[in-house]
């Protein structure tokens, strides 16, 4: 098997850059009018790739399709069929609305968009340094732009400078990608590790098993594909996902009101104690800060900037009562940070942990190895700054949605973002609690048999646990949908001039 | 202690009948995948010593797959199966069953072959009886009463804790215990809570689990010599097997796979049927047995109680062999998604999962039995979910509760029932609050 180096040129800029430079940033939902002309913008559009350029550019445009959105663009069947079942099946397939926790007030029925016919074909996504966007936009569209799409709807979004709408410092932990495909993935991994296998973000690479994530190989020799790479794993065959990966989208409300309001009153109007519950629900401070102390043993994939160190160094080992961090709290719901044997036993004592005899504690060895769940935030806000301090004063008449575009990246939706959100974030029996969802963004649908589901407990050692009741949802999903962001020779393979 | 016991009735199905038996089982149910436990047929709440039960049409789609074998694909009759888990003496049940629920009985298994009205229910269903070749029982001795003894309890002592918590803060663990203790007994003194105590072992129970517990490994060193000679054999056969034998995994389509979908995540637990063909040929059989017989043996004598190994979702799971053992079913009761189930048998227990499951044909390629397998996991959970059956009717006794949350009730009983806790445990077990 052939381990070739990333062909950065491909892959969409958004995998390997934030664009965090480019502060004003807008995304367009579309439907395909013309398919000619939708394929002629598509073969044309400047579409930003992960090559590093100096000076570093000051705008970036990058363009995801849903299923709906291949077909549209003459996607042959057969290729379709080949994506993943969650992508072409869609976000809010009933069963899957019910795993994602998407009911109640969050169901697909009571969406903005991403339902039914609101569901777009493409979304183009426009990011610029300030000022900058319009003209971008302007000009990036050109003239075939409105020939070929219906512009369902825009979103814009705020900079909010790195802190999210409940004020809290956001995007600070994320995976770091092994594009230098050095990663051994072979042997169990008894040390966290930040850095994960390229092929849990772009297709086409091995993954953390060390597999290929199934996606559409066609043969060489099919009308089109001349431009596309062949398969790492399969050399004579063409690979239309190599350097592509999945994009879920999901618009999230904020009630910054109501959440700032909850925890004043819980802490009985002493914004010092308010603070502290705030950050005991997200498990970081306000300013990030971890609430368990940092490591000394270097963590790989953190560093070496010391303000990451800080933040980023720590596991939750040292903190098995949930002391320090609640076990429910948001982050470790998020990335429990865990390895694929807890307390990394070796030799023997690896043996017998793996037959059952290891550690007898109630929580011991509960959770995933989040090695396999990893997801790689592209978000971004939307609405106007409220800080905590005037959130506590009622909403204004016409008080404005504030909320997080939330955006990931994976390659396997079903083991990355849907494991996440279920096992991690809507279940209430989470790491051996019981009767609480994720405390920021989970809903509190009651289930079958456990009627509450709106607890919070933070833990305490030698002490009994202090528990919050009544938490009232905070976030509320308002659309979503998965989408794939191609390689930009697959794109160009979709957009080809009616050679197929 | 009462020790579990479970049941599996098999019988084929009248073809002429089926339909009528479908639109019967639906009828059990109040929504797709979740049942009506009061339902007119077999009223499953009235059971208080059943934890588990299901209804399911074992319609395998696979049978084709035995033509990568150069072997005709046979007919088998269409069965359907009903089993439950239970507490204490299966005929004692199966009477109460059949006192019941008989005439619900009847009107289903009427749509089997040879069913007479009037038959002697009992006597069919032990006739038609199919015993599983290894069972697993998350934790045996605790009953359905037991668990929902030990719900209630730790319902009030949340309510209690909720109501005192400014008076429980900052006093030690210890006086904690004892305050709670003082609690739990003026409720129990008053009737509002019950802890029943644990009845005795029947002894008719004790000396099979003993002479089970003697005899399998004394059958096992008696047939050593042999063994000796054959295992290498059986290995060495074994590695080719497995170098060549094909893997059948690919994506199940969009029907089967919502068939399936839209009767699980109801609860926090799901129900798990996977019904697959053996491999051909005397080594897989036998392979498969030993290791089943292993596996047997290690959940009723040797894992920690609780765990399955590494996994601690189980609730209770069996595998039976049907049709002269050409054929295998593996049902289970386990908490989470099915998604996150596959995962954690990939990553905690793959070598026990690739030891039984590689005597399916299709399996994911297995390395010395154990190794690779379910390693690749996309085809391992394409093979599973191709294998996976609708599950037409299933009961859980205890909606809402996971295997975890029994076990840390149990726990808190436990503690407060226990008069020597050091310090250390005493604070572990306040931490379980």
């Amino acid at each position: 098997m052939k381990q070739s180096e990333v062909e950065y040129r491909d892959v969409q800029g958004l995998v390997r850059f934030g664009y965090a430079k480019m502060k004003e940033a807008s995304y367009v939902h579309l439907r395909v009018k013309d398919v000619a002309a939708a394929r002629a913008w598509l073969r044309n559009a400047p579409i930003a790739s992960a090559v590093v350029m100096t000076p570093a550019p000051s705008t970036a445009m990058q363009v995801a399709f849903t299923a709906a959105g291949l077909e549209a663009v003459g996607v042959p069947p057969l290729v379709l069929a080949r994506f993943s079942q969650e992508f072409r099946t869609g976000m809010t397939e009933e069963n899957r609305s019910r795993r994602l926790g998407d009911v109640g007030s969050n169901a697909p029925s009571q969406w903005e968009w991403g339902y039914g016919t609101s569901v777009p074909h493409l979304m183009v996504m426009f990011f610029a340094e300030p000022g900058r966007l319009h003209a971008f936009m302007q000009t990036s569209k050109g003239n075939a732009w409105n020939a070929a799409f219906e512009e369902q709807r825009w979103l814009g979004t705020a900079d909010l400078d790195g802190v999210e709408p409940f004020g809290f410092t956001d995007g600070i932990s994320q995976p770091q990608i092994d594009w230098e495909r050095q990663r051994n993935v072979t042997r169990p991994q008894l040390d966290y590790t930040n850095v994960v296998a390229l092929g849990e973000f772009l297709l086409g690479y091995p993954n953390e098993y060390d597999k290929y994530t199934d996606r559409p190989l066609i043969d060489a020799d099919s009308a089109g594909a001349g431009g596309l790479l062949a398969a790492e794993d399969a050399p004579e065959k063409k690979d239309i996902g190599r350097n592509g990966t999945y994009l879920v989208m999901r618009q999230l409300r904020q009630d910054v009101r109501s959440f700032w309001q909850f925890v004043n009153r819980q802490a009985g109007g002493n914004s010092v104690e308010a603070d502290k519950l705030g950050a005991a629900l997200v498990g970081r401070t306000r300013a990030g800060d971890p609430l368990v102390p940092m490591q000394e043993q270097a963590i790989p994939g953190i560093g070496p900037d010391p303000e990451e160190i800080r933040q980023n160094q720590f596991t939750f080992a040292k903190d098995p009562m949930g002391a320090g961090c609640p076990f429910g709290a948001h982050v470790r719901r998020e990335n429990p940070r865990n390895t694929d044997f807890p307390g990394r036993p070796t030799g023997l004592a690896k043996l017998i942990t793996m037959l059952g005899f290891g550690p007898r504690g109630f929580r011991d060895d509960l959770m995933s190895a989040v090695r396999f769940h990893r997801i790689l935030r592209r978000g971004r806000e939307y609405g106007p700054e409220l800080l905590p301090e005037n959130a506590l004063a009622p909403a204004p008449p016409n008080d404005p949605e504030r909320g997080l575009h939330f955006i990931c990246l994976n390659a396997n939706i079903s083991r990355q973002f849907e494991f996440l959100q279920n096992a991690w974030t809507v279940n209430t029996k989470f790491s051996g609690l019981t009767g609480e969802g994720d405390p920021l963004i989970g809903n509190r649908e009651a289930i079958p048999g456990c009627l509450i589901t709106d607890n919070f407990t933070m833990q305490k050692d030698g002490g009994v646990r202090r528990r919050v009741s009544g938490l009232p949802q905070f976030v509320t999903v308002r659309g979503g949908a998965y989408f794939l962001i191609p390689g930009l020779r697959a794109l160009r393979y979709f957009a080809g001039d009616g050679d197929r | 202690m009462t020790p579990q016991a479970n049941f599996m009735v098999l019988a084929a199905i009248d073809p002429t009948r089926e339909t009528k038996l479908r639109a019967l089982l639906a009828s059990m149910n109040e929504a797709p995948g979740r049942v009506n436990t009061t339902n007119a047929l077999i009223p499953f709440a009235q059971f208080d010593t059943l934890h588990f039960a299901r209804f399911v049409i074992l319609d395998d789609k696979t049978l084709e797959d035995v033509r990568v074998y150069g072997i005709p694909v046979r007919t088998y009759p269409l069965y359907l199966a009903f089993l439950g888990d239970i507490d204490g003496d299966l005929n004692a049940f199966l009477e109460k069953l059949v006192k019941s629920s008989g005439k619900g009985l009847r009107s289903v298994f009427s749509c089997c072959a040879g069913f007479r009205y009037d038959t002697d229910l009992v006597r069919w269903m032990k006739r038609h009886g199919a015993p599983a070749i290894a069972n697993y029982v998350n934790w045996r001795g605790r009953t359905v009463r037991r668990i929902r003894e030990e719900a209630a309890l730790a319902k009030a002592l949340e309510e209690y804790l909720q109501s005192h918590a400014t008076a429980l803060t900052g006093i030690p663990p210890r006086e904690i215990l004892s305050n709670l203790q003082q609690f739990v007994n003026a409720e129990k003194s008053a009737g509002r809570l019950t802890l029943s105590d644990e009845s005795p072992t029947p002894i008719g129970w004790w000396i099979k689990n003993a002479l089970h517990l003697i005899g399998v490994p004394l059958l096992f060193l008696l047939t050593l010599p042999l063994l000796i000679v054959i295992v290498p054999i059986l290995l060495i056969r074994l590695r080719r097997l497995e170098k060549t034998d094909a893997e059948l995994c690919w994506r199940v389509d969009q029907a089967h796979s919502d068939a399936l979908a839209s009767l699980e995540d109801r609860d926090v637990a799901n129900q798990f049927t996977a019904m697959a063909t053996r491999k051909p040929g005397f080594v897989r059989l036998w392979t498969l047995i030993g290791i089943l017989v292993g596996v047997d043996y290690a959940a009723r004598h040797l894992v920690r109680s609780g765990r399955l190994g590494r996994i601690r979702t189980i609730h209770f799971a069996r595998w039976v062999l049907l049709d002269g053992r050409k054929r295998g079913v593996f049902f289970s009761n386990y908490d989470g998604t099915v998604e996150s189930y596959m995962d954690d048998f990939i990553n905690k227990a793959g070598f026990g999962l690739n030891a039984v499951f590689s005597s399916a044909i299709g399996y994911p390629r297995t390395n010395w039995l154990v190794r690779d397998g379910c390693a690749d996991e996309q085809k391992y959970k394409d093979f599973l979910r191709r294998h996976t059956l609708p599950t037409q009717v299933w009961y859980k006794a205890y909606p809402g509760l996971t295997a975890i949350d029994l076990e840390r009730n149990r726990r808190i009983r436990e503690g407060l029932e226990s008069s020597s806790m050091s310090e250390q445990e005493t604070r572990e077990w306040v931490a379980l609050l």
